[in-house]
């Protein structure tokens, strides 16, 4: 280190015979522990105001049965949450001969394409997202998904959360079970 | 004339008292971190793309994973109203000096009949073992409540209340508990809350990353 050896310089010369121990400085270097110090500090600093908690907004419709607003058939994007971060959607309106094609099952990492892919194939105008909670997901889920529309540049007013229906229910049901979801 | 001599100094400079100073600081920085609030209730939040900050003053609605619900009054000035509020319109029969023991209290996570009781214990229940207030269809506490928060706050600016209105729940939380703390809303005629989330970075590649990069 640089300031150990400071008050013995080499050139001194002894008398043959005699032993004199070397004087050491007792001055440490610091400078490795100051760095250390800042790095912690700077480590600090960072966590601190990183892990900092945000609000999301949220708006929910007035319960007016008298303004129901009529969606499209072509427009409409069902999507309902399930047990265990299962998503499940359908387009349009289910018909009782076609459930099995139109029901799909999918997960919250494949949604957002989904989402984004009925976006750009349908006229903003008639571009609706029905979201749909059932009662086994969870609060997350249903964050999750509202964030999606945030994600997926949804316009507010193109997305709203509906009562599931028991037809759903019973889909979503027969599909855990088929797939073994607990 | 003679020579001026320039003394020869060493170039390495005492670092203790930088290193005093790093320390100092790093002390501060550790002690200032865990002197966040301290969770009572242990609740692991969403995340969300928001960027929004909390508001300091606000009213939080925290669901914790079990299904429990309970209510932090966090803006001071009108905490001992809202109180005093629910207890002359729900007659819980609270003396003034129950109602100020009352306000000590940090959150709310009993159900509105057993508060009394509550009140007359020396230390207060345990935070784990509070039932948390009744949220069911059919038993709505939270409906009560935010009716004397709307009852203390009517006059005010309405937009400023909706921003204070804080949901806290945990990402294990069922969703019908969520539902009922939003019917309570609903009947109060709020349709505008905030939901408090952990910051999270954008998807890059995502539609609003790129509409936010133009």
């Amino acid at each position: 280190m640089a300031e150990m050896n400071t008050s013995s310089g080499g050139s001194h010369k002894k008398g043959p015979g005699v032993k004199k121990s070397k004087k050491q400085s007792t001055r440490v270097d610091l400078t490795p522990m100051v760095d250390l110090g800042f790095l912690l500090i700077t480590f600090f600093v960072f966590t601190t105001t990183m892990s900092q908690s945000t609000a999301m907004n949220m708006n929910e419709p007035k319960d007016d049965t008298t303004q129901q607003l009529k969606v499209k058939n072509s427009g409409a994007m069902t999507v309902l949450l399930g047990k265990g971060d299962q998503v499940y959607y359908y387009f349009g309106q289910l018909e009782a001969d076609k459930l099995s094609q139109q029901f799909k099952s999918t997960t919250f990492k494949e949604i957002r394409k989904i989402i984004v892919d009925k976006k750009n194939g349908t006229p903003i105008g008639d571009l609706m997202y029905i979201i749909k909670s059932d009662k086994n997901s969870t609060f997350k889920n249903a964050i999750d998904i509202l964030d999606e529309m945030t994600i997926s540049a949804v316009p507010p007013g193109h997305y709203a959360e509906v009562d599931m229906t028991p037809t759903e229910e019973l889909l979503i049901k027969q599909t855990e079970e088929a797939n073994g979801i607990k | 004339m003679p020579k001026v001599k320039i003394p020869r100094k060493s170039t390495s400079v005492d670092m203790t008292a930088m290193c005093d100073v790093a320390f100092l600081l790093l002390t501060f920085f550790i002690l200032a971190t865990k002197q966040k609030p301290p969770e009572v209730l242990a609740v692991q939040t969403p995340s969300s793309v928001s960027a929004k900050a909390v508001p300091d003053k606000s009213l939080i609605i925290t669901l914790t994973k079990d299904g429990k619900a309970f209510l932090m009054l966090g803006d001071e000035t009108k905490k001992a109203d809202i109180l005093s509020n629910i207890n002359t319109s729900k007659g819980l029969n609270l003396s003034a000096a129950e109602l100020s023991k009352w306000g000590k209290r940090e959150f709310i996570g009993l159900p509105l009949n057993q508060i009394k009781s509550s009140l007359a214990l020396t230390t207060p229940i345990a935070a784990e073992k509070l039932p948390g207030i009744p949220t069911d269809s059919t038993n709505n506490e939270m409906v009560d409540w935010m009716r004397s928060i709307t009852n203390v706050y009517a006059g005010g600016d309405q937009s400023k209340l909706e921003q204070m209105i804080l949901v806290k729940g945990d990402n294990a939380a069922l969703y019908p508990t969520f539902k009922n703390i939003k019917e309570a809303f609903k009947k109060t005629d709020i349709f505008k809350f905030r939901i408090v989330t952990n910051g999270e970075t954008v998807p890059i590649g995502s539609e609003l990353y790129n509409s936010a990069k133009k």
